[in-house]
C-alpha cells in the first residue's frame, strides 16, 4: 500500500509545528565554486551575485597582474553580451608557502577598489583540502558572523545540461522559477567567457573551464557545408511530392477510400511530414524542437537501415521465391481449414442440435464464397511472386513501411474472414434487433421514435398473434446464427490481434525517442531532472563543503518528456463498449485513425 | 560527530539510526535496514530448485534446471538492485534543501533533492498500513500558487518504516534546521 494515498489522513495537529506564512532567507552565505578553478592562481573571483537567494556563483579566476581599469571595462563586455550581471565579487589566493601578511593586506585593499557587497575572501594554503573562506561587511548593521557553504560544481557539465522540465522562458524569468535553475541558467548563459582561449594574450588572465578547441575535421565541415543546399533540395523535392499527393486527380472517391484503408499510406504520409520537419532550414527556437528533429532524425536513420538489411536479407538466396511458392499453399490451407470448419458446424457442433434447414442454408453459402475465394487465388497465383518482389523493394523506405505492407498484404490474404464476419456479425445483428422489439410487442409496448422513449400501446389480437409467432420463430432460430457468429468472429479477432502486434512495433520505432536515450545513456548530465550533493570531509572552523553532482533523468523520464507523437491507431473502444458492441452484434473496428471522423 | 543508535521498524526488524552533524546547518540522518541474510537467501534458492528438480523428475526434461538457474540468477539480480534497500538516509542542509537518497543493495542510489523554498514542513503522519496504523514521516511540498496550500506529500524512510520513537528523533533534529531558517532575520 502506496504512503502516499494517505496524505488525507494527515494528523497534524500533534505533530506539526505552527506553519509559518512568511519566510526570510537565513543568513547563510552559498558560494557555488567551479571545481576546475581549485589550482588557480591567486587572483580575483569574477561571477555574479544572487541576493536574494545570498549566494554566489564563481564563474572565473581573473590573475594578478591585472589593471583594474581594464578589468571592469572586460567585464562590462561580458555582461553585455551574456545579458548577466557579472562582477567582481572576492579575492582568491592560493600561496604554496605560508600566508603572507603583506598579501592579506593588500587582498583587503582591493575590496575598496572592486566595491562590492559582501567582499568574499577565499584562500587556499598548499595542498590542504580545507580553504579559509571570510566575509568582509562594510556597511553592515548586524555584524554577526555568517556561515558560509562552499559547493564545488563542474562548470563544464553544469553548462551543457539542461533541467527538466524544461522552463517556459518566455512566460516566466529563471530568476522565479527556483534557486538552482537560476545557477545553471547562470552559468549556461555565460558560455561566451568560456569560449576565450588560455593561450590567448590578452591583458586580463582568467582560470576557467575550457573547450581544448573545436575539432575541426575536413569531412565534417564539408557535410555541413554540403547539409544546407541538400535540405533545400530535400525540401524542393518534399514540397513536390506533397503537391502530387493532394492533387484533385487522387481525391476522386475510391482512391481517395483505399487510401484511407491502407495503413501503408498513412506511413508513408507520416515520414513524409517527418523529412519535412527535418530539411526545414528554420532553426530550433529550443532545446525541445532541437531534440524532437534529432530524435526524429536518428528514429528515420535506424528505420532505413533496418529496413535495407531486411531487404538485403530477402533478395539473398531467393528468398522471395521461396516466400511466394509458400504462400499460396498456406492460404489454400487455411481455406481448406476453413472449409472443414464449416462441415463440422453443419452437422452436430459440440453436440449441439441447431436447426437444420437454417445451418444447411448457411453453410452451403459460406462454401461458396470459399469456393469463389479459392479459385481467386489461384487465378492470382502466377503473379504473387513479381508482386513480392517489387512490394519487397519498399523496404529501402524503412522498416516501418515493409511492416505496415505486410499488415496490409495479411488483411488483403485473410478478406474471406472479413466477408463472413460480415455477414455473421448483420444477421445475428438483425435477429438480436427483431427480438428485442418483439419482445416489447410481447409486453404490451412499443418504442416512440419521436420522443426516445418506451410507450405503452394497445396492439389488436392478430398483431399480437403474429408477433408472437415471429418472436418464437426468431428465438429457435437464434442458436445457430450466434454459433456461426461466434465462430467467425473469434477468427476475425485473431487477425486483428495479429494486425495490432504489427502496427504496436510500427509504433514504437515510429515513437522512440533514440537520441535522447542514447544521449542519457552516454552523456548522462546533459538530462537533468536535478542534483544532488555530496558533504566532503570536514575540518572544525572551516567552511562546510558540498559537492554538487547532477542528478541525470530516469530513461521513463526521457521517453515521457521526448516521445514523438505518432499518427497512431488508438483503441477506438473500451473494453466494455467492445464487449457490448460485440454482444450486439455490431461491425468492430479495433482502432481509428486520428484524421477520421466519429461515425 | 556520528552517534548511532537501536530502533526497530514497524514490522519488528532492528535498524540503526546515524545522525551526523556536518555543520551547524547540515545533519545528516541515515537508517540502517537489515543486512541480506544469508539462511533466507539459501532458502529460497534451494526452494527454487527443488522445485526444478522436481518438475524435471516428472517430465525429464533437463531445460527445466537450466531455466531454474536462469531464473534464480535474474531474480537475485533484480531483487538486489531494484527491491532491498540497504540505507535510507535525509541530509538536511539549512538554507539549501533537504536530500532524500535511498542506496540499494547493489550499490545503486536513487536521489531526490528538494530545494527549501519548496518545503513547506516535516511532519510526521498517520496511515493505515494492511491492519494496522503506522506512523510515517513526510515532506510536505509548498503549492506555488496557494501559500497556504499542500502540493504533494513525500514520504521518507518508505521501505524500512521506522516506529515513532526513531520517527520523532529524526523529526526533532529536522525541526532544529527548520527552525533556524524561520528565526533568522
Amino acid at each position: 500500500m502506496d504512503l502516499k494515498d494517505f496524505r488525507h489522513l494527515m494528523n497534524r495537529d500533534c505533530m506539526s509545528i505552527g506553519v509559518h506564512p512568511c519566510r526570510v532567507t537565513a543568513m547563510v552565505l552559498k558560494v557555488f565554486f567551479p571545481s576546475c578553478c581549485s589550482s588557480a592562481d591567486s587572483g580575483i573571483l569574477i561571477g555574479r551575485w544572487i541576493s536574494e537567494q545570498n549566494s554566489a556563483v564563481i564563474l572565473a579566476v581573473v590573475h594578478f597582474p591585472f589593471i583594474p581599469v581594464q578589468v571592469k571595462q572586460y567585464l562590462g563586455e561580458v555582461q553585455r553580451v551574456t545579458k548577466v550581471s557579472v562582477s567582481v565579487l572576492g579575492s582568491w589566493s592560493n600561496s604554496k608557502q605560508e600566508k603572507e601578511e603583506s598579501l592579506s593586506e593588500f587582498l583587503e585593499d582591493l575590496g575598496t577598489i572592486f566595491c562590492h557587497e559582501p567582499w568574499i575572501q577565499i584562500s587556499k594554503e598548499g595542498d590542504s583540502k580545507f580553504w579559509s573562506c571570510s566575509i568582509l561587511q562594510k556597511h553592515s548593521k548586524n555584524p554577526q558572523e555568517e556561515e558560509i557553504i562552499l559547493v564545488y560544481y563542474d562548470q563544464r557539465k553544469v553548462m551543457l545540461s539542461h533541467l527538466h522540465p524544461p522552463l517556459d522562458t518566455a512566460g516566466q524569468r529563471a530568476e522565479d522559477a527556483s534557486k538552482l535553475s537560476a545557477i545553471f541558467d547562470t552559468v549556461a548563459r555565460s558560455q561566451v567567457l568560456f569560449m576565450t582561449d588560455r593561450y590567448d594574450e590578452g591583458p586580463i588572465k582568467l582560470t576557467h573551464w575550457q573547450s581544448d578547441g573545436v575539432e575541426a575535421s575536413i569531412i565534417v565541415e564539408l557535410l555541413k557545408q554540403a547539409s544546407v543546399p541538400g535540405c533545400m533540395l530535400l525540401t524542393f523535392l518534399l514540397s513536390l511530392l506533397s503537391g502530387i499527393c493532394r492533387s484533385r486527380l487522387l481525391k476522386f472517391w475510391p482512391l481517395s477510400f483505399l487510401w484511407s484503408k491502407l495503413s501503408t499510406c498513412e506511413q508513408l504520409g507520416h515520414r513524409l511530414q517527418h523529412l519535412q520537419v527535418i530539411s526545414s532550414n528554420k532553426k530550433a527556437q529550443n532545446q525541445n524542437q532541437l531534440m524532437r528533429k534529432a530524435n526524429i532524425f536518428v528514429s528515420l536513420l535506424i528505420d532505413v537501415a533496418l529496413g535495407i538489411l531486411l531487404m538485403s536479407w530477402l533478395y539473398r538466396k531467393n528468398r522471395i521465391g521461396h516466400l511466394a511458392d509458400t504462400l499460396i499453399p498456406v492460404a489454400d490451407h487455411v481455406a481448406e481449414e476453413l472449409q472443414d470448419l464449416l462441415q463440422w458446424l453443419m452437422g452436430a457442433p459440440a453436440g449441439l442440435k441447431m436447426n437444420r434447414a437454417l445451418d444447411q442454408v448457411l453453410g452451403r453459402f459460406f462454401l461458396y464464397h470459399i469456393h469463389l475465394w479459392i479459385s481467386y487465388i489461384h487465378l492470382l497465383s502466377p503473379f504473387i511472386e513479381m508482386i513480392l518482389w517489387y512490394v519487397g523493394l519498399s523496404a529501402c523506405l524503412g522498416l516501418t513501411v515493409a511492416l505496415c505492407i505486410l499488415s496490409d498484404i495479411i488483411e488483403l490474404l485473410t478478406f474471406h474472414i472479413y466477408c463472413f464476419y460480415v455477414y455473421g456479425a448483420r444477421l445475428y445483428c438483425l435477429k438480436i434487433y427483431g427480438l428485442s422489439s418483439l419482445w416489447r410487442l410481447f409486453r404490451g409496448k412499443k418504442w416512440n421514435v419521436l420522443r426516445q422513449r418506451v410507450d405503452s400501446c394497445s396492439y389488436d389480437l392478430d398483431q399480437l398473434f403474429i408477433g408472437t409467432l415471429l418472436f418464437t420463430i426468431l428465438l429457435f432460430l437464434l442458436p445457430t446464427t450466434a454459433l456461426y457468429y461466434l465462430v467467425f468472429t473469434l477468427l476475425r479477432l485473431l487477425v486483428v490481434i495479429v494486425q495490432g502486434l504489427i502496427h504496436l512495433l510500427v509504433d514504437l520505432i515510429d515513437s522512440l525517442p533514440l537520441y535522447s536515450l542514447i544521449l542519457r545513456l552516454c552523456r548522462s548530465y546533459r538530462l537533468a531532472a536535478g542534483v544532488k550533493f555530496r558533504v566532503l570531509e570536514q575540518q572544525d572552523g572551516k567552511p562546510l563543503r558540498l559537492l554538487m553532482q547532477i542528478n541525470p533523468l530516469s530513461y521513463g523520464g526521457v521517453v515521457q518528456t521526448y516521445r514523438l507523437p505518432t499518427y497512431s491507431c488508438y483503441p477506438r473502444d473500451s473494453w466494455a463498449s467492445l464487449c457490448k458492441k460485440l454482444f450486439l452484434g455490431e461491425l468492430i473496428y479495433p482502432w481509428k485513425h486520428k484524421g477520421d471522423k466519429q461515425n | 560527530m556520528a552517534e548511532e543508535r537501536r530502533f526497530l521498524s514497524a514490522s519488528g526488524v532492528p535498524i540503526a539510526l546515524r545522525r551526523r552533524q556536518h555543520s551547524a546547518s547540515c545533519r545528516e540522518l541515515a537508517v540502517r535496514g537489515p543486512r541480506l541474510q544469508l539462511r533466507s537467501l539459501s532458502a529460497a534458492t534451494s526452494a527454487v530448485w527443488l522445485a526444478a528438480y522436481g518438475l524435471f523428475a516428472l517430465c525429464e526434461n533437463s531445460m527445466v534446471l537450466s531455466a531454474a538457474i536462469f531464473i534464480t540468477l535474474i531474480g537475485l539480480i533484480i531483487y538486489l538492485h531494484f527491491v532491498k534497500v540497504d540505507q535510507e538516509s535525509l541530509l538536511v542542509i539549512g538554507s539549501l534543501g533537504i536530500q532524500v537518497t535511498s542506496a540499494y543493495a547493489s550499490g545503486k542510489e536513487s536521489t531526490t533533492f528538494i530545494e527549501m523554498g519548496q518545503v513547506k514542513d516535516v511532519v510526521i503522519n498517520e496511515a493505515i498500513h494492511m491492519q494496522k496504523v503506522i506512523y510515517y514521516l513526510c515532506i510536505l511540498l509548498q503549492d506555488p500558487e496557494d501559500p497556504q496550500g499542500v502540493s504533494e506529500v513525500v514520504p521518507l524512510f518508505q521501505s524500512s518504516k521506522p516506529r515513532l520513537d526513531c520517527l520523532i528523533e529524526v523529526y526533532k533534529s529536522c525541526q532544529e534546521i527548520l527552525e533556524q531558517r524561520k528565526t533568522a532575520p
